[in-house]
């Protein structure tokens, strides 16, 4: 594991991003934006599902106006985010806050599974309802809650991040 | 823009009992910051979706100003919330952010997008559904587009300037 992350470190990617002062911060903007777009989109989605808006709105309507939207700012994130990681692989793997978010990211994969397989299989079949069965309600405040969570470790490991030297 | 107006209210706020109450806790400003991604979370995905719409790459089902009534009422909720963040976070550190040129260029995008966001929010109003969005329109949408995102990025370059 450590050998990977020293590898990792040393790669082309990560001294190029070390040594250009500016690339870290537009990278890190980029992330933000992305992140933002999840949020947002998947947040308008988890909020009809509790039944806080857009209820006369058909759950299968949103869902297809919203999702690809989450999926391309995730990818974008996940992108920045692992270059991000790879700057300084050590330092982040070691951080409790940077571990908490990808437990929670785990969490909201699960969650997301979870509705997409067996809850809302068939969201077609709720079109003509204003509140979703409470499985449906639930899944949409775990993720929103989660989501939050990664929001906030996120941010947290801006303030925690202690450097750790890569013996190489 | 440095003048010493500026520089001498940035260290009367440094000194203000609330912003000693902020650097003491090392909680208030990772929760604002959070709040603050939050709402701008909830913001750019309101802009996005109507001016999407605006520029016909969304579903022509639902009228512009169908659109526009689904989601500005978000932008004007989650303005004052970013607004209130945002000034809690001033006062925790006034020079990093007041004096900085990446939050005053923040601030002259921020007001230009308002503008644009205030005659879209118009448009979508007079015209009870029947608007054809003209060429200025949709410039003026992308431009809108544009801004936020720059906004977003300023206020990351806020902590490297």
């Amino acid at each position: 594991m450590n050998d990977t992350l020293i590898l990792l470190h040393g790669s082309t990617i990560a001294q190029t991003i070390r040594e250009n002062e500016l690339l870290f911060p537009w990278i890190e903007a980029l992330h933000v934006m992305a992140i933002t777009l999840v949020f947002g989109s998947i947040a308008l989605v988890d909020l009809r599902l509790i039944g806080v808006r857009a209820l006369n709105r058909p759950i299968s309507k949103i869902a297809k106006e919203l999702l690809p939207i989450t999926w391309m700012a995730f990818l974008l994130a996940a992108v920045t985010g692992a270059i991000l990681f790879t700057s300084n692989a050590l330092s982040y793997s070691q951080n409790f806050y940077f571990i908490s978010k990808i437990v929670l990211l785990a969490l909201a994969g699960i969650n997301m599974m979870c509705f997409q397989f067996i809850i809302g299989r068939n969201l077609e079949a709720w079109n003509h309802y204003q509140r979703l069965p409470t499985s449906a309600r639930i899944a949409g405040a775990i993720s929103i809650i989660v989501w939050t969570g990664v929001i906030f470790c996120g941010r947290l490991i801006g303030f925690t991040l202690e450097p750790v030297l890569a013996i190489s | 823009m440095r003048t010493s107006g500026l520089l001498e209210f940035c260290a009367y706020l440094e000194n203000s009992p609330l912003a000693l109450a902020i650097q003491d806790s090392f909680w208030v400003v990772p929760i604002m910051q959070t709040l603050h991604i939050l709402a701008i979370s909830a913001l750019l995905i309101a802009m996005l979706l109507i001016n999407l719409r605006v520029l016909n790459f969304a579903d022509k089902s639902d009228s512009i100003s169908i659109v526009i009534s689904r989601y500005m009422h978000i932008i004007w909720f989650a303005l004052p919330v970013l607004l209130i963040s945002g000034c809690i976070l001033i006062v925790g550190e006034p020079a990093r952010s007041l004096a900085n040129p990446a939050f005053q260029m923040k601030m002259i995008m921020l007001l230009v997008a308002i503008a644009i966001t205030v005659g879209i929010q118009r448009m979508g109003s007079k015209n009870h559904g029947l608007i054809q969005p003209t060429g200025t329109i949709k410039a003026l949408s992308i431009l809108s587009l544009l801004l936020w995102f720059g906004i977003v990025a300023c206020g990351r370059w806020i902590a490297y300037t």
